[in-house]
């Protein structure tokens, strides 16, 4: 980003991206997803692919993210934003496409679409946002819930006899041979979100250059659906989620 | 491009590969399928001539949901688009197509019916009507619905389908069935490259500095907003009427007036022949747009014929429509065949003579 000019005096160090617009997001205080919206576009606006890039959004709590995101995208039914991706990248190869989905439209409803977008290696990027809960509508149990996690439709915690065990889906999905870049990340903290935008970087790298399917996790945390201030959230989210969904490569290509 | 120039444009051909051969010659950029009978030859075909167009996506999908998904993308990215499948698919993809016309896409949809409900038969039937013409998915919305009835119409219907999609940006169905997707009859193909493509200023294909961004959406959560879309939507169906298309068959002087489409009007078009070898006054309707409906056609018939006898295969679906347009002046009965049966004209025939008797129209 370029530091701007003077305003009043004072000097420009830091702003938000062209590629994000005005609008202001309607995510709740201290939730994950606007951290990666920006850095998303951030990406985004510095490789200069604004013209260049498709995204797709999901249902669920981003399914707004075409307010935010200054660039063309569609708006995929619940589950196929891989698929609705595919689409975009067959008829337009040479363009960046992403998919934005949460874990409820990733890993459960759109579990089919997801496997089959990276058996085939389609060269996309999907962002894949899990904070263990369905947020937009409530805070219900997501695929992704931990075990004990009380959720509206699990309030006396989850239980894996009746409710079935959290998915890892990020560890299924990268022996996929159509898989070339499986990544778990975060942005609880700042050195997270520096990580983070480094792997979008590559993803977007690779590509350009026909790799493969990228597939990026983002451990994210839900105040609202958690019941939590932002801060407690994020510590719930060191102590409860990164055992159960480590952060870190879990798929790179060989060098 | 190669295909069209180099073989013969009259061929003899199954309905199904005709239909894949027109899709291509009609510059289908994008097709994606999944296996079902009795319509596979399609993506079979187009398999087969992928080598020859080397810049058309065809795509086998992992279910008929992913698939329509990905029409939804292309379509988006502004390509021609084409799907199809049989029933128990098309009923997979309904979510999708609610999508699709409420977000304005192109794109053509084939259904090869075959007959239901549930896993039902592979044997043709046309009891997709309802599900076709009354929109199929959750929402206010309709499909463009065209029902050939020949080889010739498979291939010819593809190409009105993609102007009509594209023209009001609304999905367009042609509904076909088993037979005619099983069928070979000598057809003739149009040159390759006759149906020019548009270029649209509303497609995702990255946004340039010089305008602002594209989003392709069926989400508008304020309902004022969503209703405003809803007139949009039914301002252009009624700007649709303007593409109603029928044939009628010696309905001038008919006494009686068969309402049939798709493969059921043929049968219906010899039942009319041999009841006029027997001194009775049979006329037929083939409605050729489902959706818009030829209302005003029927309504007209309905000063001067004494009844109607809709034929389909099905439990009577489009008669409810023929109802509507004769609105009560007359009779309107009903005589169909369902679970993949076929009606023959001799059994249309003596339903049509039990009516004669009844309308003591019989002349010696």
């Amino acid at each position: 980003m370029e530091p701007a000019a003077n305003i009043d005096g004072l000097e420009i160090v830091y702003a938000k991206p062209k590629t994000l617009t005005d609008t202001p997001t309607h995510y709740c205080p201290g939730c994950g997803h606007g951290v990666v919206h920006k850095i998303l576009m951030e990406v985004v606006e510095e490789m200069h692919i604004q013209e260049e890039t498709i995204g797709v959004a999901p249902v669920g709590c981003a399914v707004f993210a075409y307010d935010y995101m200054n660039i063309d995208m569609q708006e995929a039914a619940h589950g196929r934003a891989s698929a609705v991706a595919t689409g975009i990248k067959r008829v337009l190869p040479d363009k960046y496409v992403f998919s934005y989905q949460g874990d409820g439209d990733l890993a459960a409803i759109g579990t089919g679409e997801t496997i089959h977008t990276i058996n085939r290696g389609e060269n996309i990027l999907m962002l894949f946002i899990n904070n263990g809960i369905y947020g937009m509508t409530g805070g219900q149990m997501a695929p992704t819930s931990l075990i004990g996690m009380k959720t509206s439709t699990s309030p006396f915690g989850r239980e894996a006899a009746s409710m079935g065990n959290p998915l890892r889906i990020t560890e299924l999905i990268a022996p996929l041979p159509g898989a070339y870049y499986v990544s778990r990340h975060s942005v609880h903290s700042t050195a997270a979100v520096r990580k983070l935008k480094k792997a979008i970087v590559t993803s977007f790298k690779y590509q350009k250059e026909k790799r493969g399917t990228c597939f990026i996790e983002v451990v994210s945390n839900c105040p609202s659906g958690w019941k939590m201030t932002p801060i407690e959230s994020n510590e719930w989210l060191e102590k409860n989620m990164f055992p159960f969904y480590p952060l870190g490569d879990i798929k790179v290509p060989k060098s | 491009m190669a295909g069209g120039t180099e073989k013969s444009h009259i061929r003899l051909m199954k309905g199904n590969e005709a239909l894949a051969e027109a899709a291509l010659r009609a510059g289908m950029q994008a097709y994606f399928g999944y296996p079902i009978t009795p319509q596979t030859e399609v993506m079979e075909y187009l398999a087969i001539q992928a080598p020859n167009y080397p810049g058309v996506v065809i795509l086998q999908a992992e279910s008929e949901i992913a698939a329509i998904n990905m029409v939804h993308g292309a379509s988006g990215a502004g390509a021609r688009a084409m799907i199809s499948s049989s029933s128990p698919g098309i009923s997979l993809m309904q979510e999708c197509l609610s999508y699709m016309a409420s977000a304005q896409l192109p794109a053509v949809i084939v259904n090869v019916q075959r007959g239901g409900p549930g896993l039902g038969t592979i044997q043709p039937s046309q009891a997709d009507y309802f599900q076709a013409v009354k929109g199929g998915g959750h929402g206010d919305y309709h499909l463009i619905v065209l029902a050939p009835s020949s080889v010739q119409e498979m291939v010819d219907f593809v190409f009105d389908a993609f102007r009509l999609t594209e023209k009001y940006r609304n999905p367009a169905m042609i509904l076909a069935d088993g037979a005619l997707g099983q069928m070979m009859e000598k057809v003739t193909l149009p040159a390759a490259g006759s149906l020019p493509k548009t270029s649209f200023p509303w497609t995702t294909i990255g946004k340039p500095n010089s305008r602002e961004r594209n989003i392709i959406t069926s989400l508008f959560i304020q309902p004022e907003r969503m209703e405003k879309l809803n007139l949009v939507l039914q301002e252009k169906y009624r700007q649709m009427q303007q593409e109603v298309r029928s044939e009628e068959f010696q309905t001038e002087d008919a006494d009686i007036i068969l309402v049939a489409f798709g493969l059921t009007s043929r049968i219906c078009n010899k039942t009319m022949h041999l009841a006029r070898e027997k001194g009775i006054k049979v006329g037929l309707i083939r409605p050729i747009t489902l959706y818009p409906f030829p209302t005003d056609v029927i309504a007209a018939c309905a000063t001067h014929a004494k009844t109607f006898l809709t034929v389909e295969m099905n439990a009577g679906q489009m008669v409810e429509d023929v109802r509507l347009a004769v609105n009560g002046k007359r009779p309107v009965q009903f005589y169909g065949r369902m679970g993949g049966m076929i009606p023959s004209p001799e059994e249309v025939l003596a339903q049509v003579e039990s009516i004669a008797q009844e309308l003591h129209t019989v002349h010696a």
